[in-house]
């Protein structure tokens, strides 16, 4: 059966079911995602409005037994950037409404009265229910009460308090294997989900399989794409320590962004160290490693135990780490993790409300490094809604703007992640140029500029740098089309089977006749695609722009500024 | 001749986080991880005063030589 676009409108309360344009049919994913926003979104419209569309879309791959290829791809014009957005997830549910026929998901419109609802989805199409019982429920506790309502192998795509409340810095979260969840986190996309009154989305559970044209030639692919992550030595380190191993690798390099973008290097570095890390999750019998979705062979993420060896968080990630770790200047692991937890209970990308606490802290709101307090916020202010609560929750652009900062690490209002850019220049170009504003995922340099993968190039040279970003974000836009997990590109730079054994599973998915050279214009066409959106938003070259006190505030160890010419950023788009 | 070796990840197990010894002048950065007993075909990234290097360096008095091997995140 052919795949389906499904087609929800909040405004008439009605679904109905499509068939896919030609011109979608090659994509998945954030291909998809933001070709669906470019061309059915006003560019200028109001995101928290009526105007706006909130599009769902599994992966080329998702759905299949090919590895880690279990993201779903959520895009929408931003509320916090203003610029188109894409972000994706782990969990269960790509996999599930690929495995139902779902190309795409579009919500539109949004309903007039006070009431909000939740969408189900089967194969024949959706049901929309009004919803009363999880309002106001953490995210936590709506999948223990959708699985206890409608069975616990239901998908569920949810916000919690924050995407209620409208929080610019609301995520979207997806339940994973384990009943915990992974978040569609920046952008503040969970926000445009509360906009529209939907409180959360289950996804039936189905015993489908997805076509495949050629079952042998994709298993002899998958069996070589698998073996080429398996066998990566960073796939491995991923196991054992999770992303966090870079906080004492960035930390060395002079690029962790310390008490608020003021120092490269934090005393406390080893406290919230991965091996740190490691270490305390064996001591206390969590798990060091646990995967996102079935089918992920990387397991990077991992389940960190309280003191009595209870759940205390998992998917605990490095940018997380760094971000109230360094950057709030709080070394205590026990106080991250809880703070993390809560964070996604509430629904809240856990990058934009540290980096935003960084900024309170500066401001006086609250002292550095003080792990309590901040406890204290999550819950009492931002949970419960409060004028200081929502401030927070909106923003490190948020924060700044109404407590006259002037250093706010943000890139069209969205916040910088853990790699100093003026200690490590190709991130920079990443943060500049981004569709998305700031967003190390985007065209992630760090593997060449520190990690030393896919070549080697010095993070304190300005050469170059406008090149290696450019060629990884091309190649993430590809990526992020395939339903695959990012992390498939540290096997990909390296070892040359892993690209061609992915692309031949393209093709034997689909029975067609993709080469690199394909792939490749793919990423292309997808960045120019929101670019065009950003431009129609009213963006220019002017936006693309790091803040001000980069190129006026040099960074310790290396006591460099931000200095690669708005001339060379603006040559990112030549191509 | 003195400087300090910092150690990453797995590489601490049974070994050390952070050392200062004395090394004779010419020590290069592959003698030190060969006198480890590193496989060199482990190591990712190496650092000398958080700046990368490469195995010929050598190390000078006070230097901090950071030892990581392959690893990644993000």
């Amino acid at each position: 059966m052919a795949d389906k676009i499904f087609r929800v409108n909040m405004t008439d309360l009605t679904a109905k079911v499509e068939d896919v344009p030609e011109a979608w049919m090659g994509l998945g994913g954030r291909g998809l995602t933001s070709t669906v926003v470019a061309a059915e979104v006003d560019p200028t419209c109001n995101p928290l409005g009526s105007k706006n569309k909130l599009v769902f879309a599994p992966g080329l791959l998702s759905g299949t037994t090919a590895a880690n290829s279990g993201r779903l791809s959520c895009g929408g014009k931003s509320p916090l950037t203003g610029t188109i957005k894409e972000a994706n997830a782990g969990g269960t549910s790509a996999q599930l409404l690929a495995r139902l026929g779902i190309k795409a998901l579009i919500i539109e419109g949004q309903p007039k009265g006070d009431k909000w609802y939740n969408l189900h989805v089967t194969e024949d199409g959706v049901t929309i229910n009004e919803e009363t019982e999880t309002l106001g429920m953490g995210n936590f506790k709506v999948v223990e009460t959708i699985n206890e309502r409608l069975g616990a192998k239901t998908g569920v795509i949810t916000i919690g308090p924050a995407g209620e409340m409208k929080m610019l810095a609301a995520n979207i979260s997806v339940k994973d294997p384990d009943n915990h969840i992974r978040s569609n986190g920046r952008g503040g996309l969970g926000a445009v989900m509360g906009s529209k009154k939907i409180k959360f989305i289950s996804v039936e559970p189905t015993m489908n399989k997805v076509e495949i044209a050629d079952p042998e030639a994709f298993k002899t692919a998958n069996r070589t794409f698998a073996k080429a992550l398996v066998d990566n030595p960073i796939t491995q380190a991923l196991a054992q320590y999770g992303t966090n191993v870079l906080v004492n690798i960035i930390n060395e390099a002079g690029g962790l962004p310390t008490k608020n973008f003021t120092q490269g290097q934090f005393a406390g570095h080893e406290a919230i160290s991965g091996e740190t890390m490691h270490d305390t999750i064996v001591a206390r019998g969590g798990k060091p490693k646990h995967n996102c979705h079935p089918g992920c062979v990387i397991n990077c993420s991992q389940v960190y135990a309280d003191m009595q060896g209870g759940y205390r968080t998992s998917g605990f990630e490095y940018e997380t780490i760094w971000a109230f770790g360094a950057d709030c200047c709080i070394d205590n692991l026990d106080q991250v993790a809880e703070a993390d937890n809560i964070l996604d209970d509430l629904g809240l990308d856990s990058i934009e409300i540290p980096v935003a606490f960084a900024v309170a802290m500066e401001a006086g709101v609250l002292e550095f490094g003080d792990g309590a307090e901040v406890i204290r916020i999550l819950r009492e202010e931002i949970g419960k809604g409060t004028p200081l609560g929502r401030i927070i929750g909106c923003g490190a652009g948020s924060v700044g703007r109404t407590y006259g900062i002037t250093r706010v690490p943000v890139v069209k209002n969205q916040a910088i992640p853990a790699y100093d850019p003026r200690a490590i220049k190709g991130i920079g170009i990443t943060y500049a140029t981004s569709t998305m504003g700031a967003d190390h995922t985007m065209g992630y340099t760090i593997a060449t500029n520190v990690l030393g993968v896919g070549g080697s190039l010095d993070p304190l040279s300005k050469e170059g740098q406008v090149e290696l970003s450019r060629n990884l974000q091309i190649a993430t836009a590809a990526i992020d089309s395939t339903g695959m997990c990012l992390f498939i590109a540290f096997a990909a730079l390296d070892d040359a089977t892993c690209l061609p054994a992915l692309i031949d599973l393209i093709n034997a998915r689909f029975g067609i006749g993709l080469v690199a050279d394909d792939v490749t214009n793919l990423g292309k066409t997808i960045l120019k695609t929101e670019h065009e959106f950003n431009l129609k938003a009213g963006f220019t070259n002017l936006d693309d722009r790091l803040p001000e006190f980069f190129k006026e505030e040099p960074i310790a160890p290396h006591n460099v500024v931000w200095d690669i010419s708005d001339e060379a950023i603006d040559s990112f788009w030549d191509f | 001749m003195q400087f300090n070796v910092k150690l990453f990840a797995y590489f601490r197990d049974n070994r050390f986080k952070e050392r200062l010894s004395e090394y004779p002048e010419g020590t290069t950065v592959e003698d030190v991880i060969r006198s480890l007993d590193i496989d060199l075909e482990e190591v990712g990234v190496l650092m000398i005063n958080s700046r990368h290097c490469t195995l010929q360096q050598e190390p000078q008095e006070g230097d901090q030589l950071a030892i990581f091997p392959v690893v990644g995140g993000g």
